[in-house]
């Protein structure tokens, strides 16, 4: 009898796990709620209604308050519409990237996700996972009021597939004056990598063990590279390596030569991430470091002034480039509640929504006509470059290259770090060029 | 005839949950590993990223960054396998003979098997940091300079040379050691003292008491110990990925390498292939040890 009892609720359990797999997909069959309310055109007083799932990687500090602020817009355009948080925390979206690549894959995809404006989105959209959002963009303004060349990039086959919400600068580097005070180094820019190397070596000559602060993680690395490559090679040549350019060439060959000789003069551990390489430079500890120009939150934060702790440059030999990444939201097909994600869609492009937004974030908008007024004294001549520079596209950040590329030219750099075979990293750009171009 | 089946129904659900989740997936992943793989790439070209059938293999295998990190496989694994078991033995020896304040030392050894991998990784990633001299070195390498030893400073992990994942292990064998020490504990206990106290009226050394006596019926223990610790090893993944970081060259094992291919790389096919050759070699390990341990169990009835 004993065992009698036991088989039976064996069974009972085998039917319940039956039963809920069942249940799952009748649930997906249905669809969620709100699907079916806001099936009017985007942009009606009040919103569609419903959850609104939004995925970011904006988990943490100038990002998260940025975020923030424009949920705060959001709810205020929109009040029948519920803002739900999906942000996932790790640095550079890391983390977040995978997350989000499973949902997609099980057909369960947030409202809306924040991915890298450029070549990193076309991963989704090949895989037919992102649905046109023309319409939003025509809706706020189009070319009239985001640059043109921003739009190409977020275009294929013609049709526009994320709104872009923020734009950050790559090639900028961050300076303590007084440690160049210490070496007599002037505090202008120098005119090209050569002179600046020089410096460096002045700087050591000085005392300075580490003119140069660079973090141990593989990106923060590629990203001084990227900076390195530009300035060797020039804006057009470097665009043409993420066509039909030639990695095999001397320019990229002299450029690992002074990324070489710029890594000669940095610290070889103790930084891991950015955070600690520009905290290096802010403590005196190092002379320069080159970051995105989100690194100027970092000095807000601990309070250091402009001008006097200290300075921002272009990075030696890329004046007059401004090597660019951006981050956009799009609409991912099978999203739950459509109208709801373009009601997002439209705060996060609106003017208002990029002002609220990049105040608190520290990043410039992507629209050329919010006024640059409001903004503090970086942002105000970040803008000024955004307008009149030449473009060039981040490849640490997913604006030049496929995530599969930048993981191959990632790899190349991390073995760079430790073995400083020259032949070898060149070989390394040229193979991952060729199997991912 | 219901009486003669009402072990199997009972079974039945764990087989097959078994069956669909363990078995099922296995099959999947190995069918995925077969699969071609073309990309269309933002140049607008189409890259055949995997070729598809036993060609993904050949590929995988070729590939010079999967060869070093099946050999960082190997240091790592030597050097966890060895340290756990040397530790282990040596402070299982130690509170054998019954020290004062035992269980004390007992949960000394083991507290550290309580934290998880990737907690404590971020604490070794700090003490591991390769920055070397005066001006930046943290962690171990501080410690060495302010005790005098500045030529013992190392790169640990980050060493170009081929055995820096012995630095690696390092952690792995201060996390396990104390459970190895347990098992042995566990082991010593279990011999009566009836065998040592004959041993000595025949007058055997301390030595071949354990030499002769109480070691030949650890080593099942030993065994298991190994096979723990070994497949442990070969499927660490956290821990590295704490420390290192992830995409890191140097410090990759193919479990870490599999997370590169599948999310960084986004070559699902590779990505299956390597955890399928995973799962080989840690079969080529369990599987001759549970065969022989079926057999002892059985002569043993």
């Amino acid at each position: 009898m004993r065992f009698k009892t036991l088989v039976a609720v064996g069974m009972a359990g085998l039917l319940a796990l039956t039963a809920c797999g069942g249940g799952e997909t009748t649930d997906d069959a249905t669809g969620a709620p709100g699907s079916g309310q806001g099936t009017t055109s985007e942009g009606q007083d009040g919103g569609a209604g419903g959850e609104v799932g939004v995925f970011t990687w904006w988990a943490e500090g100038s990002e998260k308050a940025g975020l923030e602020a424009l949920q705060a817009e959001f709810e205020k355009n929109y009040p029948n519409d519920t803002f739900i948080n999906l942000a996932v925390a790790g640095g550079a979206g890391s983390n977040a990237k995978a997350k989000l690549e499973a949902d997609l894959q099980n057909n369960n995809p947030p409202d809306s996700f924040q991915g890298h404006a450029g070549a990193e989105l076309y991963d989704y959209i090949v895989a037919d996972q992102l649905e046109p959002v023309n319409d939003v963009i025509d809706g706020l303004g189009g070319t009239d009021v985001f640059p043109e060349n921003l739009l190409n990039l977020l275009t294929v086959d013609g049709n526009i597939y994320s709104v872009p919400s923020n734009v950050h600068r790559s090639n900028v580097v961050w300076v303590n004056p007084a440690v160049l005070d210490e070496g007599g180094v002037s505090h202008d820019a120098p005119a090209d990598l050569d002179a600046w190397l020089a410096d460096m070596e002045t700087l050591k000559g000085a005392g300075v063990e580490t003119p140069l602060a660079v973090g141990t993680a593989p990106w923060t690395q590629l990203h001084l590279f990227e900076s390195v490559l530009l300035a060797e090679l020039g804006t057009d040549e470097y665009n043409a390596l993420f066509t039909d350019g030639d990695w095999g060439a001397d320019g990229v060959r002299s450029a690992i030569d002074k990324y070489a000789q710029l890594l000669s003069y940095a610290n070889t551990g103790g930084a891991d991430d950015w955070p600690q390489a520009t905290d290096m430079v802010i403590d005196g500890n190092a002379a320069y470091n080159v970051m995105g120009d989100w690194a100027v939150a970092q000095f807000a934060q601990r309070d250091k002034q402009e001008g006097t702790d200290y300075l921002y440059w272009p990075t030696p030999g890329t004046d007059g480039t401004f090597l660019f990444l951006a981050d956009s939201f799009t609409l991912p097909k099978g999203a739950k509640n459509p109208e709801g994600a373009k009601d997002w869609l439209n705060t996060v492009g609106s003017a208002e929504g990029q002002l609220a937004f990049n105040l608190a974030k520290g990043s410039i908008p992507a629209r050329t006509d919010v006024a640059p007024d409001e903004f503090p004294p970086y942002q105000q001549s970040a803008m000024e470059s955004f307008k009149n520079d030449a473009f060039a596209s981040s490849i640490a950040h997913g604006a030049a290259v496929q995530m599969a590329w930048s993981a191959d030219i990632s790899t190349a750099i991390s073995k760079f770090w430790t073995d400083k075979d020259a032949d070898s990293f060149h070989e390394g750009l040229k193979q991952a060029a060729e199997s991912n171009r | 005839m219901w009486k003669k089946w009402q072990g199997f129904w009972l079974v039945l659900p764990s087989i097959v949950l078994v069956l669909v989740f363990v078995y099922g997936l296995i099959a999947q992943t190995f069918a995925t590993s077969m699969a071609p793989l073309t990309r269309r790439t933002f140049a607008g070209n189409e890259q055949v990223v995997s070729p598809g059938g036993f060609d993904n293999y050949a590929q995988l295998l070729a590939d010079e960054r999967y060869q070093r990190a099946l050999w960082n496989l190997l240091v790592l694994t030597i050097v966890f396998v060895g340290g756990t078991m040397l530790f282990g033995m040596l402070w299982a020896l130690l509170l054998e003979k019954g020290v004062t304040a035992e269980g004390f030392f007992r949960s000394v050894y083991l507290f550290p098997m309580a934290v998880s991998f990737i907690a404590s990784g971020t604490v070794w990633k700090w003490l591991l940091s390769p920055g070397i001299g005066d001006h930046e070195a943290i962690g171990l390498n501080r410690l060495f300079i302010m005790f005098g030893l500045p030529e013992l400073q190392s790169r640990w992990w980050s060493d170009p040379g081929p055995f820096n994942m012995a630095a690696m292990a390092m952690p792995a064998v201060w996390q396990l050691a104390g459970y190895v020490m347990a098992l042995f504990l566990a082991g010593f206990r279990g011999i009566s003292e009836d065998q040592r106290e004959a041993a000595r009226v025949d007058g055997a050394s301390e030595w071949r008491i354990y030499r002769h006596v109480l070691f030949p019926q650890l080593s099942p223990i030993a065994l298991s110990a190994l096979i723990i610790i070994g497949h442990m090893s070969m499927k660490t993944f956290d821990l590295i990925y704490a420390i290192a970081g992830q995409n890191n060259y140097v410090a990759d094992v193919p479990a870490t390498l599999m997370w590169v291919q599948l999310f960084s790389q986004r070559n699902a096919p590779v990505a299956a292939a390597n955890a399928t050759i995973l799962l080989l070699i840690v079969a080529l390990v369990v599987i001759p040890y549970l065969i022989y341990t079926n057999r002892t169990e059985k002569g043993g009835r």
